[in-house]
C-alpha cells in the first residue's frame, strides 16, 4: 500500500529514520562490541569502535563466575511458566468480560490493574515471610507464582480488548449449533484469537523476563534468574567493563532474539483496544 | 442477550482471576497495614509493640519525603512526555515508505527487551561514565569536558534511561494505531488539500488519542514503581536528588531494616498510587468507553 | 583375596559418601579474593564430596539479601559472608552458630588469627565468624609522581603533607589526580573513609550520652579538609566513586595517591591488572598530631546462620577456606602476593610472603594500630573504628553518607550537609530510643 512519494522524499525519510534508529540502538550495539574486546581495550582512553583483538575470553570469565545456563533455564521456566499459567486463568475471565459484560466489568478491570500499583519494596517483608512459611523461598515454582500474579492484570486486559473485537455473532452461531461452552472457547474463540493470545504471551514473557525485584530478593543459588546473574557483575572490580558487557549480552540475548523473530506477532496484538 | 444462565456462568469463569488477585492484593496489604502500626525492626528484636501513628509520623517527617514525592511526579511525567512525543514522531517516521523498514523496526524496539538492571548498567558504565563511557569519549572528541551525568543531572539521567526503555513500547502502540487509520481517510484529506500539519492535527491526532491514553495508563503503572534503575545508578543521590517514593520506602524499610516505618511508607505509596490511579482511570475510562 | 573386603569397604564408603552428598549454599561478595576462592573451591568438593552452590552478589545486594534472610530466619543460606560490623551484632542475637569445632581444631590454629581481627569477630570469647581476609587502610602512592613533585613520602605522614603532595601531584592536563578518595554514598563506602578520617581529626559520631556530634568543630574541619582536597586534587565525578571505582582509576594510573583498604595493595601491584604495578609505594594513614590515625579495621568473614541445616559441612568449608592450607594453595596457584591478607600472624612471619608482598609490613602495622574500642581522641559509648556497632548504624550511616556525597557533588554546602546530618541522626537515634 505504499503511497506515491518522490524518491528524494523517500531518501530523506530513510536517512532520518536510520539515524534515529541507530541512535536508539547504540547502547546495545556498544555493549555487543565491548563484549568482544579485551579489558584493556574496553577502557582505553583512545576508544576503538570495532574490537582490535577480537576475544571470547570475557564469556569464559563470566561463565566461570556464574553458571549462565542454570540462570537462563530458570528465566525461561519462570517467564513462560508464569505467562502460560496466567493465560489459563485469564482466558475464561476475559471471555466473560468481553461476551457477558455487566455494569461492573470496567470497574473490575480497573481494579485488577490497580493491584499492579502496589510498590514491591513496600510489601517485600510480608511476601518474604509468607514465602518462608510456605517453603517457597528460592524455588522456581514460587517465583513463577509471583510472576503470574504480577502480570495477570495485564494478561486479562490484553485478552479482553482482543476478545471484544471478535464479532459476537460467530460465537452465537456456534452456540446455536449446540456447542458446549468449553467447546465454544477452545474450538471457536481461541483459534480466532490466536494472534491476540500470541501477542499477549510474548509481551508478558518479556515483562516477566525483565522483572528485577522479586527475582533477586526471593532467590539465592537455585532459582536465580538472569536478573540475579547480572547482579554479580554489577559493581566494578578492577577491570570489568568488557566482562560486564559480555554478561549483559548473555542476559538479554535470548529475549532479544525471541523479540526479533516474533516482532510481527508481538506487534499485531499490541493494541490494548486502542484500535477499532 | 445475556441470559441469567450466561451471567452466572460468566461470574464463575471470572472467579479464579478475581479471587487470586484479591488474595494477592489483600494479604500483603493487610500485613503491611499491620506492620505499619508496629514497632518492628529486622535487626533489633528489642523493638516490639504497638507503635500508633509513630511510623507514619516518622516517614512523612523524613527530610526527603517532599522531594521524593516531587521526584516521583517529575520522573513519571518526564518519561511520559519523552516517550509520547518521541513515540509519535517515531511512529510517523516508521509509517513512511522507507528502505529497510523491517530492520529499522527491530532496531527501534530492541531497548524494550533489555532488563532494567542491564539497561542501567550499560548506560552507567558504557555510556554515561565520564572516564570511559561512550558519551565521555564523544565530549572529549569535540574538545569538551566530559559530563558527570549521575552527579550533575541525576534525575534527568534516570529519566533518560527509563525513557529509552519505554520509548519502543509507546512507538509500537502508536504505530499500530496509526497504521489502522485507513488509506481512504488519508487520501480524502489529501484530496481536500489539507497540508501535512492540518492532516496531523485534524485526522491523525484525534485517531491516536485513544492509543496515547493507553500508553499513559500502562506506563504510569510501571513508572510509579521505578526502582532498579535508581538503585543501580545513583542510589537515590547525590543527597536526595534522585530519590523517588519507591526508593524512599526501600531506604527506610530495607536499607535501615525498619519494617514498621517501611510498611508505613508502603501504605503511603499505595495511597499516592491510588490518587494517581483515580485521576488516570477517570481520564482513560472515558476514552475507553467509546 | 585379602584386598576384597577393603575394596568393598571403600566402595561402600564412596557410595554412602555420594548418597549423602550435601550441598552448601554460600552467599558472598563479588570481590576479587572471593571470586578466586570460588574458582579454587572445586578442590574442596573433590576432597569432601560436598557440593557448593555459589551466590555471588554485589555488596549492597548481598547485605540486603543476607540480612533479610537471617532476620526472618529464612534459611536460604548455609554460609554468609559478613563483616566485622554484622558479626558481633548478629552473634548477640543468637543468629549465628559459634564456630566451636573450628576453634578446637589444633590444625586450624585459631590462635594464629590476628588478635584485632579475631576480637572483632568474637562475642564473650567465642568466635562467630572466621576471617577470610582482613584489612586496615593506608596510603598507596605513585613513587614516580611523588619524585616528580619533588617530595618524599614519610612512613607516617600528616594530613597537611597529604594536602600539599596531592595538590603538587595533580596534573589535570594529563588526567592525573593528586588524590582519589571514596565519595559514593553508603555506610561501608564514603562513611567508612570519612569516619576513619574524622577520628584523626578528633571527631566522634556520638558523645557519651549518644548525642550526635556533627555540630562540633572537629567534624566541620574533617569535612572542609576532605572537600577542599577533592576539589583541588580529586577526580571528576568523585561522588560516585567507591572502593572499586577508585581501584580502577589507580590501576589506570590516574591517581597520585589513594587512601583505602590495605587489600587493594595486591591488586595495584599485580602487573596483570595494573599499569602502575612497579611504581607503588605505601605509607600509614595520615594523622593530625592528635595521636590517632585515619585507618580502619575490617574483615570479610564467613559465618553460619543458625537456620542452616548443614552446619557441620558448612563449618568444614569455612575451615578449608580460612585455613593456612588455603593460603598455601593460593600461593601455589597465583603466587604469594595474591593470598588473602590480614588474617593470620603466620602469614606475616612467612619469608616468602614478605618477599613477594612489599606491602606486608605496612599492612600489619596498620591493622595492629587500629583500636575499635578507642577509635578516636575523646571517649565514645560505642565500639568500631569506621562504623558504630549498633544495629541502627547501617541506616543512619547511609543517610549521612548521602548528605556528604551531595556536598562532594556540589549540591549542598558543607555546613548544610552537617546541619542536616545532625538533624537526621538525632531523629533516628531518638526513634531508636538512644536519646531519651
Amino acid at each position: 500500500m505504499a503511497r506515491r512519494v518522490s524518491t528524494s522524499t523517500k531518501v530523506g525519510f530513510t536517512v532520518l529514520a536510520w539515524a534515529v534508529a541507530l541512535l536508539l540502538f547504540s547502547p546495545i550495539l556498544w555493549t555487543v562490541l565491548t563484549a568482544f574486546k579485551t579489558e584493556a581495550e574496553a577502557i582505553a582512553s583512545q576508544p576503538t569502535f570495532f574490537p582490535q583483538n577480537f576475544t571470547l575470553e570475557n564469556f569464559g570469565a563470566v561463565q566461570d563466575r556464574s553458571d549462565y545456563f542454570k540462570h537462563a533455564i530458570n528465566s525461561i521456566i519462570v517467564s513462560f511458566g508464569s505467562t502460560i499459567l496466567g493465560l489459563i486463568i485469564a482466558i475464561p475471565a476475559a471471555w466473560s468480560m468481553a461476551f457477558a459484560p455487566s455494569k461492573r466489568t470496567k470497574d473490575i478491570l480497573m481494579w485488577m490493574l490497580s493491584t499492579k500499583m502496589m510498590p514491591a519494596v513496600g510489601v517485600l517483608i510480608p511476601i518474604y515471610l509468607i514465602f518462608r512459611d510456605l517453603r517457597l523461598l528460592d524455588t522456581v515454582h514460587g517465583l513463577t507464582l509471583i510472576m503470574t500474579l504480577i502480570n495477570l492484570p495485564i494478561i486479562v486486559w490484553m485478552l479482553y480488548t482482543y476478545f471484544k473485537e471478535i464479532p459476537v455473532d460467530i460465537l452465537e452461531a456456534a452456540r446455536m449449533d449446540g456447542a458446549e461452552l468449553w467447546n465454544e472457547i477452545t474450538h471457536v474463540l481461541v483459534p480466532m484469537a490466536v494472534p491476540g493470545i500470541a501477542s499477549t504471551l510474548l509481551l508478558n514473557v518479556i515483562l516477566a523476563w525483565n522483572e528485577a525485584f522479586w527475582t533477586i530478593t526471593l532467590t539465592s543459588g537455585r532459582a536465580g534468574t538472569l536478573t540475579a546473574f547480572i547482579s554479580s557483575f554489577s559493581s566494578p572490580q578492577g577491570l570489568f567493563l568488557a566482562k560486564l558487557s559480555a554478561a549483559s549480552l548473555l542476559a538479554i540475548a535470548p529475549i532479544l532474539l525471541l523479540g526479533w523473530f516474533s516482532q510481527k506477532q508481538l506487534v499485531r496484538g499490541l493494541t490494548f483496544g486502542a484500535v477499532k | 442477550m445475556a441470559t441469567k444462565q450466561t451471567r452466572a456462568l460468566a461470574r464463575t469463569m471470572m472467579a479464579p482471576a478475581v479471587i487470586v488477585l484479591f488474595i494477592w492484593m489483600i494479604v500483603p496489604l493487610v500485613m503491611t497495614l499491620w506492620f505499619s502500626f508496629q514497632n518492628y525492626s529486622l535487626i533489633n528484636p528489642m523493638m516490639t509493640g504497638f507503635a500508633g501513628w509513630a511510623n507514619y509520623v516518622y516517614v512523612i517527617g523524613d527530610p526527603s519525603f517532599t522531594q521524593s514525592l516531587i521526584n516521583t511526579l517529575i520522573l513519571v511525567g518526564g518519561v511520559l512526555l519523552i516517550t509520547i512525543v518521541g513515540g509519535t514522531f517515531l511512529a510517523l517516521l516508521l509509517d513512511q515508505p522507507i528502505w529497510g523498514q523491517g530492520i529499522l523496526r527491530i532496531l527501534v524496539i530492541s531497548p524494550f527487551f533489555v532488563m532494567p538492571p542491564v539497561a542501567a548498567l550499560i548506560w552507567k558504565n558504557g555510556f554515561m561514565h565520564p572516564g570511559y563511557g561512550m558519551l565521555g569519549h564523544l565530549w572529549k572528541f569535540f574538545g569538551l569536558q566530559p559530563v558527570d551525568w549521575f552527579n550533575q543531572y541525576p534525575l534527568f539521567s534516570v529519566i533518560v534511561i527509563v525513557a529509552w526503555q519505554w520509548l519502543p513500547f509507546a512507538t509500537l502502540i502508536l504505530l499500530t494505531a496509526l497504521q489502522s487509520l485507513s488509506e481512504e481517510q488519508r487520501e480524502a484529506a489529501e484530496m481536500d488539500g489539507a497540508n501535512a500539519v492540518n492532516r496531523f492535527r485534524y485526522i491523525i491526532m484525534p485517531h491516536m488519542a485513544r492509543a496515547i491514553t493507553i500508553v499513559i495508563l500502562i506506563q504510569t503503572i510501571f513508572l510509579l514503581g521505578i526502582f532498579a534503575e535508581i538503585r543501580v545508578t545513583t542510589g537515590g543521590g547525590p543527597g536526595y536528588a534522585s530519590t523517588n517514593i519507591a526508593f524512599l520506602v526501600f531506604r527506610t524499610g530495607i536499607l535501615s531494616n525498619d519494617i514498621g516505618a517501611g510498611s508505613a511508607g508502603g501504605v503511603v505509596a499505595v495511597i499516592i498510587a491510588n490518587i494517581v490511579a483515580i485521576f488516570l482511570m477517570r481520564a482513560v475510562g472515558k476514552n475507553l468507553d467509546a | 583375596m585379602k584386598l576384597t573386603p577393603l575394596f568393598v569397604g571403600a566402595m561402600t564408603l564412596a557410595l554412602v559418601g555420594s548418597a549423602s552428598a550435601q550441598t552448601l549454599t554460600i552467599a558472598t561478595v563479588n570481590n576479587g579474593d572471593m571470586i578466586r576462592m570460588q574458582g579454587l573451591s572445586s578442590a574442596f568438593t573433590e576432597e569432601t564430596g560436598i557440593q557448593l552452590n555459589w551466590v555471588v552478589l554485589e555488596e549492597n545486594t548481598l547485605r540486603q539479601n543476607v540480612t533479610t534472610d537471617i532476620a526472618t530466619n529464612g534459611g536460604q543460606y548455609d554460609i554468609m559472608t559478613i563483616g566485622t560490623y554484622e558479626a558481633p551484632i548478629w552473634a548477640k542475637q543468637n543468629w549465628l552458630k559459634p564456630l566451636d569445632a573450628l576453634s578446637a581444631d589444633a590444625e586450624y590454629d585459631v590462635d594464629d588469627l590476628l588478635p584485632a581481627i579475631r576480637g572483632g569477630l568474637s562475642v564473650d570469647g567465642k568466635l562467630y565468624a572466621a576471617p577470610f581476609y582482613g584489612e586496615s587502610s593506608f596510603i598507596m602512592y605513585r613513587k614516580d609522581l611523588m619524585e616528580k613533585a619533588g617530595l618524599t613520602m614519610p612512613d607516617a605522614p600528616t594530613w597537611e603533607f597529604i594536602g600539599e603532595a596531592a595538590r603538587a601531584m595533580t596534573d589535570r592536563a594529563n588526567d592525573i589526580n593528586g588524590i582519589c578518595l571514596r565519595g559514593k554514598a553508603g555506610w561501608g563506602e564514603n562513611m567508612a573513609f570519612l569516619t576513619a578520617m574524622s577520628n584523626s581529626f578528633g571527631a566522634r559520631w556520638f558523645d557519651e550520652s549518644w548525642k550526635p556530634q556533627f555540630d562540633q568543630p572537629e567534624w566541620k574541619s574533617t569535612l572542609d579538609t576532605y572537600l577542599s582536597l577533592m576539589a583541588d586534587a580529586g577526580p571528576a565525578g568523585a561522588s560516585s566513586n567507591g572502593f572499586n571505582e577508585n581501584l580502577t582509576l589507580f590501576q589506570q594510573g590516574k591517581c597520585g595517591m589513594w587512601i583505602d583498604a590495605t587489600v587493594a595493595a595486591s591488586f595495584v601491584t599485580n602487573p596483570n591488572d595494573s599499569t602502575v604495578a612497579d611504581k607503588v609505594g605505601f605509607a600509614q594513614a595520615p594523622d593530625n598530631g592528635l595521636g590517632k590515625r585515619g585507618n580502619w579495621l575490617w574483615a570479610w568473614s564467613l559465618a553460619i546462620p543458625a537456620s542452616s541445616q548443614n552446619a557441620d559441612a558448612a563449618e568444614q568449608f569455612i575451615n578449608w577456606a580460612t585455613s593456612k592450607d588455603y593460603l598455601a594453595l593460593v600461593a601455589e596457584k597465583e603466587g604469594w602476593a595474591n593470598v588473602p591478607p590480614g588474617t593470620r600472624t603466620s602469614l606475616y612471619e612467612n619469608p616468602d610472603y614478605q618477599a613477594a608482598a612489599p606491602f606486608a609490613a605496612m599492612t600489619l602495622a596498620s591493622i595492629d594500630s587500629a583500636d575499635p574500642t578507642h577509635p578516636t581522641v575523646k571517649p565514645v559509648p560505642y565500639v568500631g573504628v569506621q562504623f558504630v556497632a549498633i544495629p541502627e548504624f547501617a541506616g543512619i550511616g547511609t543517610n549521612v553518607g548521602q548528605l556528604f556525597s551531595a556536598a562532594l557533588a556540589g549540591q549542598m554546602s558543607a555546613d548544610d550537609a552537617l546541619a542536616q546530618a545532625q538533624e537526621a541522626t538525632t531523629r533516628d537515634m531518638t526513634r531508636a530510643g538512644y536519646i531519651k
